[in-house]
């Protein structure tokens, strides 16, 4: 009974090999043949990375362009070079902020960093995110400010906060915080750390 | 429930008619609701804090049947930039491009010309992942040192789009608590790249930003 299994077993072993054997022959024809029409036989060069690629959208920090740009603008805030958006925008940034916000509404009012409506306009016209090579990066933690941006960081809550919040962030607090702290999700520990589809 | 709640969020877009929607999610006419339209970037150090993590997610507000047919456009490049002189200008991209099925990178490497066009940088380090399919584990591809990630997931952003909307739209005075995540149950195409910090840089603060670029 144990041999008839070994025999059995070599066989099975034998069939997979076969089988192995005519799919890879199939496959090498397979790819001969698809390169045949070809004269470059490198598969890899026929993938086209070729062409001119325009600027549509760019991002630096959160929400900048939906709350700080005027709706017209929007676009060509998009397609401005962050080393030209501050000579372009911070005018528009600093109206719109202080239309919106009572907290700047006084001569000298200032947000939680010690920015008054020009420099805190100055700052987020530029829409690069900041980051950090040297340790903690968070868009602001309590300890640390604009080092980068985290996934679990409450970064709408923050941006409330400095643009609502005045001096010590207890003005305006009806509209200082969204309470909504966190992901409907729990992040990975891991690489790619955000959490599988729904 | 929860696909109630954003179809909601999304009845409540329509109605207040303003584009304010998110970190970035459809923040401009020209971009709003199609392949090129980024919702969210985020850079930030890695598992391995030798190494820094950058996230571009594009395609926002994917119920959980669209993403089962939502795919990368092969016509638009998602660059990542990085400069390391403080002058706003790249001195390093990170570049993604989907060619049937598999997520293409090159770089980081300085770009060939900076700005609003750019070619792919072909001559740059080349990676490549299998893009993840919806319902699938994650596909993680490393190379040189680098790992890499294309596909659908959870959309990680959270707020209260939708009582913003209303202050915005005069209807309503303040935010409710609890607040409720007009974004739950909502999922985006990111695209994750993992790099050694000693390829963009040495020490101190980095600017960062992502753009997507269309072919002409």
């Amino acid at each position: 009974m144990k041999i008839l299994n070994k025999v059995h077993a070599l066989n099975t072993k034998d069939m997979t090999n076969h089988i192995k054997l005519v799919l890879s022959t199939l496959l090498m024809t397979a790819l001969i043949m698809s390169c045949s029409n070809d004269d470059d036989n490198n598969m890899q060069n026929q993938i086209d990375f070729s062409g001119t690629f325009a600027q549509q959208d760019q991002m630096g920090r959160p929400a900048v362009n939906t709350v700080f740009v005027s709706s017209s603008s929007k676009d060509m805030f998009n397609t401005t070079i962050p080393s030209q958006q501050n000579a372009a925008f911070q005018t528009m940034f600093q109206t719109n902020l202080e239309g919106l916000s009572p907290a700047y509404a006084n001569p000298g009012d200032t947000n939680a960093l010690g920015l008054d409506a020009a420099t805190f306009t100055g700052l987020l016209a530029t829409d690069v995110l900041n980051v950090s090579l040297d340790g903690t990066t968070t868009f602001y933690d309590g300890t640390n400010v604009l080092t980068g941006r985290a996934l679990a960081d409450d970064v709408i809550t923050v941006e409330l906060l400095l643009i609502f919040g005045g001096e010590d962030f207890s003005e305006n607090p009806g509209l200082s915080n969204d309470n909504v702290d966190a992901n409907d999700k729990p992040f990975l520990t891991s690489f790619p750390y955000l959490a599988a589809p729904w | 429930m929860k696909n109630n709640k954003l179809i909601l969020g999304i009845a409540a877009l329509t109605l207040v008619g303003f584009f304010m929607i998110s970190a970035d999610h459809i923040d401009a006419p020209a971009v709003q609701g199609g392949s090129s339209d980024i919702t969210d970037f985020y850079a930030f150090q890695g598992e391995d804090t030798n190494n820094m993590v950058f996230v571009a997610n594009v395609q926002g507000l994917l119920s959980p049947s669209a993403t089962a047919t939502a795919t990368f456009d092969e016509n638009v490049l998602i660059e990542f930039n990085i400069d390391t002189t403080g002058d706003n200008v790249e001195d390093f991209v990170i570049q993604a491009i989907p060619r049937d099925g598999k997520m293409y990178f090159f770089g980081p490497t300085a770009p060939t010309a900076t700005g609003l066009n750019s070619a792919i940088e072909t001559m740059a380090t080349q990676s490549v992942v299998d893009i993840t399919t919806y319902g699938t584990s994650a596909n993680v591809a490393t190379n040189a040192g680098m790992r890499f990630f294309a596909g659908p997931r959870d959309d990680p952003f959270f707020m209260d789009f939708a009582q913003y909307s209303a202050i915005i739209g005069g209807t309503a005075t303040s935010f409710n608590n609890p607040g409720s995540d007009t974004f739950a149950g909502s999922n985006v195409m990111s695209v994750v790249v993992e790099v050694p910090k000693s390829m963009i840089g040495t020490s101190g603060t980095i600017n960062t930003w992502v753009e997507s670029k269309r072919k002409q």
